[in-house]
């Protein structure tokens, strides 16, 4: 058990390395940081455009408030969704390695896990950065000093365990339908950038997309980081739980996403097996 | 006695899609048998040769062995681990080069891609290291550990590899046509590694596919001959020989022929015929194995009553390229001409 620990993290420590050289190999440092702190602000410039002409200026602040804390901690399904879902298709293609990792002693999950960690460290630079932006230029309303710390720090850590399930799931897929993984992870975000509540309350969208909503733990999720950052939420259908009741739901609806992913991952893998695909290259 | 490798009756077959080309008419989607029922044992401690040309199913066994690959039906053991049951287990045996490959992260350098793999084996980093020295020296890598992957030439990138499936520790190692493209010096060295490394404990199995002959003659203990996937014979490279041993190996240049080389098989005295175009030269070899060596005038007779110079003729000890010629009826080589 003890050994299977440090197993464990050597595969993660030893990943993320790999991950971190890939997401940092620019030339220059400088530029690198930069591309940082840039793109993060000017995506959540053209929201903020965005919501002005379509609101004409009549700025509700607790909805301004809301679509701009959503579409801040959306960066990290964006970012770590498609960093993890690619591996498995970058180190086939591009790198041509993936024979080579696929034969190593070590369990995949941990592998893609670690290839993540740099865009999770990176993205949540950016987040805060994007945050603090909006505090200082755009005046939303957040209290540095009323946040709800602990369960900020908690509910971030979950959803990172459920984006990275979700890009395993992908992962998975990317290994059987090379030519279209890329369609489907840009597609699963999209779907969960309308389901999840990143840009409005689930409240206006049909009945039917609401219970599909209520069956994403990501929708929990950016309720939890809402209320923790500015202490309340807008959301009619999801303002009646406790936050103690949504952690519980989001916590359940992560085992169940969990073990989906499992099981679909390992099905997967199977038939790539069988097929020989795990080598095979695509050549597109 | 032990097996590292062990196969009952491996099958391995291909869904084949349909001819891309309308006229030759051939819609109904086949199987292709990449395997045939093959069965070998390898023991412990031994250096194994695959020989076989290309497209004989040698790749297609060294997958199943390194769990890439399924195999349709029967059993693969490495170690005494089923291959199919058991592959968490078979990876901690193993490990594999492919040949002719030269990828790799282009961002890491020499040591740190040997490194970061030794890693994923959960070799202690020490050892690691140790084990990079060695394996940069012996391979006069050592002026290169510090370059990126990405500005490596293609034979320094292919020796990498080789490197990279040595420093992880393997008990057991399958190198898939581990000198393929390299040129001759680099796979010198390669070859002189795979000694060394087998030398240094008695435990150490490697199992290597070759569609060199010379190579496998030189390197091996014991060598399978496979062809349509099927393994035609195994034993030493010297027994193979030696079933050779009562008939006569010729060679005859002619000048570049096209046609009428099917009847060659059927001169009398003569037990296997194949022949190899070097269009390059302007010639075309013969190469004839007869059952006595009397029977070679019947053959000069042949050819001069068909008005066919003679540019050369020689005879020759019999070579693991011959035993392959007179078990299958053709040259390692004339399967379709693209060999290097
Ligand atoms: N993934 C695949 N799909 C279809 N056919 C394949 C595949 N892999 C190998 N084959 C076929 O199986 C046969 C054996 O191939 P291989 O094992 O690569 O031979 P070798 O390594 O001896 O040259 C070949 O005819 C090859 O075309
Ligand atoms: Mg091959």
């Amino acid at each position: 058990m003890f050994e299977n620990t440090k197993d464990t993290i050597r595969t993660i420590r030893t990943a993320g390395k790999l991950g971190w050289a890939m997401e940092s190999n620019w030339t220059d440092p400088f530029l690198f940081a930069i591309y940082s702190v840039v793109r993060p602000i000017a995506s959540s410039l053209i929201l903020v455009v965005m919501y002005y002409v379509i609101t004409r200026g009549k700025t509700s602040l607790d909805l301004f408030a809301f679509i701009y804390v959503g579409n801040a901690f959306f960066m990290y399904v964006v970012n770590v969704l498609f960093g993890i879902s690619w591996v498995i298709h970058d180190d086939r293609e591009h790198y041509q390695m993936i024979r080579y990792i696929y034969i190593a002693p070590m369990k995949m999950y941990y592998y893609l896990f670690g290839r993540g960690i740099a865009k999770m460290v990176l993205t949540t630079l950016a987040v805060i950065i994007t945050i603090a932006f909006g505090m200082l230029a755009l005046k939303i309303p957040i209290n540095l000093m009323t946040i709800n710390y602990p369960l900020l720090i908690f509910s971030v850590l979950v959803g990172i365990f459920i984006i990275t399930c979700l890009g395993i799931l992908l992962a998975g897929i990317s290994m059987v339908t090379a030519h279209h993984s890329y369609a489907l992870t840009e597609g699963i975000a999209g779907l969960f950038y309308l389901a999840c509540g990143a840009i409005y309350p689930i409240d206006i969208l049909p009945v039917w997309l609401q219970y599909i909503s209520k069956l994403l733990p990501l929708t929990y999720w950016l309720e939890l980081v809402r209320r923790a950052i500015l202490g309340k939420s807008i959301s009619t259908t999801l303002g009646g739980y406790s936050d103690f009741q949504l952690i519980l739901i989001m916590l359940g609806t992560t085992l169940v996403l969990a073990m989906f992913s499992n099981y679909i991952y390992r099905s997967i893998e199977h038939i790539a097996r069988k097929h020989g695909k795990i080598d095979q290259l695509t050549n597109y | 006695m032990n097996y590292a490798v062990e196969t009952f009756d491996l099958n391995r077959s291909f869904k084949l899609k349909k001819a891309k080309n309308k006229k030759e008419n051939n819609n109904t989607p086949g199987k292709l048998i990449a395997l045939d029922n093959a069965s070998i044992k390898i023991h412990q401690g031994e250096l194994f040769g695959l020989l076989g040309p290309n497209g004989a199913g040698k790749t297609t066994l060294i997958k199943i062995l390194s769990t890439l690959l399924l195999p349709s039906s029967g059993t693969a053991l490495v170690d005494g681990v089923d291959v199919v049951k058991q592959p968490d287990q078979v990876r901690k045996r193993i490990n594999m080069v492919s040949g002719g490959e030269h990828c790799g992260y282009g961002i890491l350098n020499v040591r740190e891609t040997l490194w970061m793999f030794s890693q994923f084996y959960g070799i202690p980093t020490q050892v690691a290291q140790a084990r990079i020295d060695v394996l940069l020296k012996i391979l006069k890598m050592e002026e290169f550990a510090k370059t990126k992957i990405g500005k490596l030439s293609t034979g320094l990138r292919q020796k990498l590899n080789f490197m990279r499936g040595f420093v992880c520790g393997p008990k057991i190692m399958f190198l898939d046509e581990p000198t393929l493209g390299l040129d001759v010096q680099i796979a010198r060295d390669v070859r002189a590694y795979i000694r060394t490394w087998m030398k240094e404990n008695p435990e150490r199995t490697v199992l290597l596919t070759t569609h060199y002959m010379a190579e496998a003659d030189e390197l091996c203990d014991r060598v399978a001959i496979i062809d349509k996937g099927k393994v035609m014979v195994c034993d030493t490279p010297g027994n193979l020989k030696k079933t050779l041993a009562g008939e006569a190996v010729f060679r005859i240049e002619v000048p570049l022929a096209a046609n009428g080389m099917e009847t060659f098989g059927q001169i009398s005295g003569v037990k296997q015929f194949a022949y190899e175009h070097k269009s390059h030269l302007g010639r075309t070899e013969l190469k004839f194995i007869l059952h006595d060596e009397s029977a070679i005038s019947n053959v000069t007779e042949f050819l001069s009553n068909n008005s066919s110079k003679i540019v050369s003729l020689s005879k020759m000890e019999p070579s693991l390229e011959d035993v392959f010629v007179a078990l299958v009826g053709r040259g390692l080589k004339d399967e379709n001409g693209s060999q290097n």
